[in-house]
């Protein structure tokens, strides 16, 4: 009790702890969760943890966004893609990318089986990035991080080919990535679920 | 009780005391032959280290390469055991050493911070029960030899404590200007979820720990994202990373996966709250039952809220009465329900359905059809039947 009071007179004193005090009258979507309103009296900022570095943050931010942000300096084509494809992809995902045993990544012939049920890049992943980013990320599943940038280029080079999407020939790089328009993008549509009785 | 069993008594009691520290190991090894005829005759085991699951209980879940199936049909009350949570990885099960894991907090703040486990367990901790499902969470069988566990058992219910995510954010300083932010696992898969800011002030939860203990290594050692009511695949576990944006990152597993064709050429995309649903977990496959007494058990949860009412049929659905709603009734959180019926021995159906705060009713499966272009996938919550046959059998049968 008798730090509440003297915490109050600091607070009446010291406007930068005044100002700590009143962050609270936020919007409400920025007030604490009301699993906190027990702890009111908590300050605006508790200094635990501590600032990371620039450097630190660049060996972790590995993420690529649609608009192109995170894609590293290099390029890659689909004829050096194929050759690492067949090495250290077809295992998994078949000769041309439609055999399997896992994810179909090219869509090839629709005519044969449920072609609804495809879900390859080329007629489902809305963004060209997004291939970029998974195969740095977690590709090969054996060996995943292992491949260099421009193995990774080459290879989202030659699946976005074997899509036709893409030229042979043609680098690929950070510039051009972003641009590819996908077939898929326009179908994609944010959740229309509302609370209420209605089944959607 | 002759001389020569009273000394296999002994002799087995003075094996238990040399074999284990612990007592783990010999009521893990303990087979029927061990046990003693009568167990008031001899002397139990000393105490433990750790508590033993009976060796008479072998509830077990069902793996596949990538996700393990909880045994909805052998547990009882709202609390999944730790060790029977259902499982989903993209990359595996890490092995992480907590005192070298961090969590880096970046982008569009007023100030990068990184923090280790410890320095989240300083922060006010918030905790809560609530279910955890994932989103593509429905099979079933034509032959109806199908049990809970395989139909619905990527759902599970644990208490989850940790920090509101809404206290890092503070302490970080989020921008307003803020609307997405990314969650990265520290898995092989390095797997990324976009997320509203908005559930970061309301509800999520960095949470450490689960039902009482650090969070399992399945369930994201030594940290986890947790979104209560949204999709599994969101609450991202193993978190290394929260990247503040304003837009969504359009990762894989929020484009080519956990997104749904929902009709008219259309494909639904950040659905993450799951809707209600329910299923008779007693009596279910392969359980024979007899005429009589019946006491239907099952459990129903809701991502929008508080399930209000379960609704039970004991006849193919002609009509409906209240089950009995068990407490605690907790806001997006598995409840369990119970509706005495005497069965008269004729074949029929029973099925229930739940119904939650926000006046959602768990549709049937020719309504979810109906709803999304004949199509089926992520998010697919139908009220699931069970056919009694005249014998007793109980079986799947779809809606």
């Amino acid at each position: 009790m008798g730090s509440m009071v003297v915490f109050a007179m600091l607070s009446a004193m010291n406007p930068k702890v005044s100002q700590q005090r009143t962050a609270w009258r936020r919007p409400a979507w920025q007030r604490p969760d009301p699993l906190l309103a027990d702890t009111l009296s908590q300050p605006g900022h508790f200094s635990f943890g501590r600032p990371v570095t620039e450097e630190e943050i660049a060996a972790l931010d590995i993420d690529v966004r649609p608009d192109g942000r995170g894609l590293p300096k290099g390029e890659g084509n689909a004829t050096e893609g194929k050759v690492i494809y067949a090495l250290k992809c077809a295992g998994c995902h078949g000769a041309t990318g439609t055999e399997g045993p896992n994810d179909r990544l090219v869509v090839g012939d629709t005519t044969q089986g449920q072609a609804r049920r495809i879900k390859a890049i080329g007629n489902y992943w809305p963004y060209a990035t997004t291939v970029f980013d998974y195969i740095r990320r977690a590709m090969p599943f054996n060996q995943p991080g292992s491949l260099t940038e421009r193995e990774v280029y080459s290879l989202t080079a030659y699946l976005l080919h074997a899509n036709g999407l893409w030229n042979e020939k043609d680098a690929l790089n950070a510039k051009n990535l972003p641009k590819i328009k996908m077939p898929a993008r326009d179908k994609f549509v944010p959740d229309d679920r509302k609370d209420g009785p209605e089944i959607r | 009780m002759s001389r020569r069993s009273l000394l296999a008594g002994a002799a087995a009691a003075s094996v238990v005391l040399v074999q284990t520290a612990s007592g783990k190991a010999f009521q893990a090894a303990l087979t029927a032959s061990e046990l003693a005829d009568d167990p008031t005759k001899v002397p139990g085991i000393p105490p433990g280290v750790l508590g033993t699951r009976s060796p008479f209980e072998k509830p077990v879940k069902t793996p596949s390469d990538t996700s393990s199936r909880t045994p909805l049909q052998d547990l009882h009350g709202i609390i999944t055991p730790s060790d029977l949570h259902y499982e989903r990885h993209h990359g595996g099960v890490p092995a992480i050493d907590p005192t070298k894991h961090e969590l880096v907090i970046h982008g569009m703040v007023d100030k990068p911070m990184v923090f280790t486990l410890a320095d989240l367990k300083r922060f006010p901790s918030v905790s809560r029960i609530a279910f955890l499902e994932c989103s593509g969470n429905y099979r079933g069988a034509n032959d109806g030899k199908i049990r809970p566990q395989e139909i619905c058992g990527l759902t599970s219910q644990s208490e989850w404590t940790g920090v509101a995510l809404s206290t890092l954010f503070r302490e970080v300083g989020v921008s307003p200007k803020a609307t997405w932010f990314l969650a990265e696992g520290g898995d092989a898969a390095v797997m990324t979820r976009s997320v509203p800011v908005h559930k970061g002030w309301d509800d999520a939860i960095i949470a450490y720990a689960q039902n009482g203990e650090a969070i399992r290594p399945e369930q994201g050692y030594p940290v986890r994202l947790f979104l209560p009511g949204w999709e599994g695949n969101a609450n991202v576990k193993w978190l290394r990373r929260i990247e503040l944006g304003d837009a969504p990152f359009m990762t894989r597993e929020e484009t080519s996966k956990y997104t749904e064709a929902v009709g008219g050429g259309k494909i639904r995309q950040f659905s993450f709250t799951m809707d209600a649903r329910s299923i008779i977990t007693y009596p279910s496959y392969p359980v024979k039952v007899e005429k009589g007494w019946i006491e239907i058990r099952g459990i129903a949860w809701s991502g929008r809220g508080k399930v209000t009412r379960v609704e039970v049929s004991t006849d193919v659905g002609k009509t409906w009465q209240n089950a009995t709603l068990q407490e605690p009734v907790l806001d997006k959180a598995i409840v369990a329900f119970r509706y005495l019926w005497n069965w008269d021995g004729s074949s029929t159906e029973i099925m229930s359905r739940a119904v939650d705060e926000t006046g959602y009713a768990q549709p049937f499966l020719k309504q979810l059809l109906a709803a999304r272009g004949g199509n089926m996938g992520y998010h697919f919550n139908p009220v699931t039947a069970w056919y009694l046959q005249g014998d007793g059998q109980v079986l799947f049968k779809a809606t």
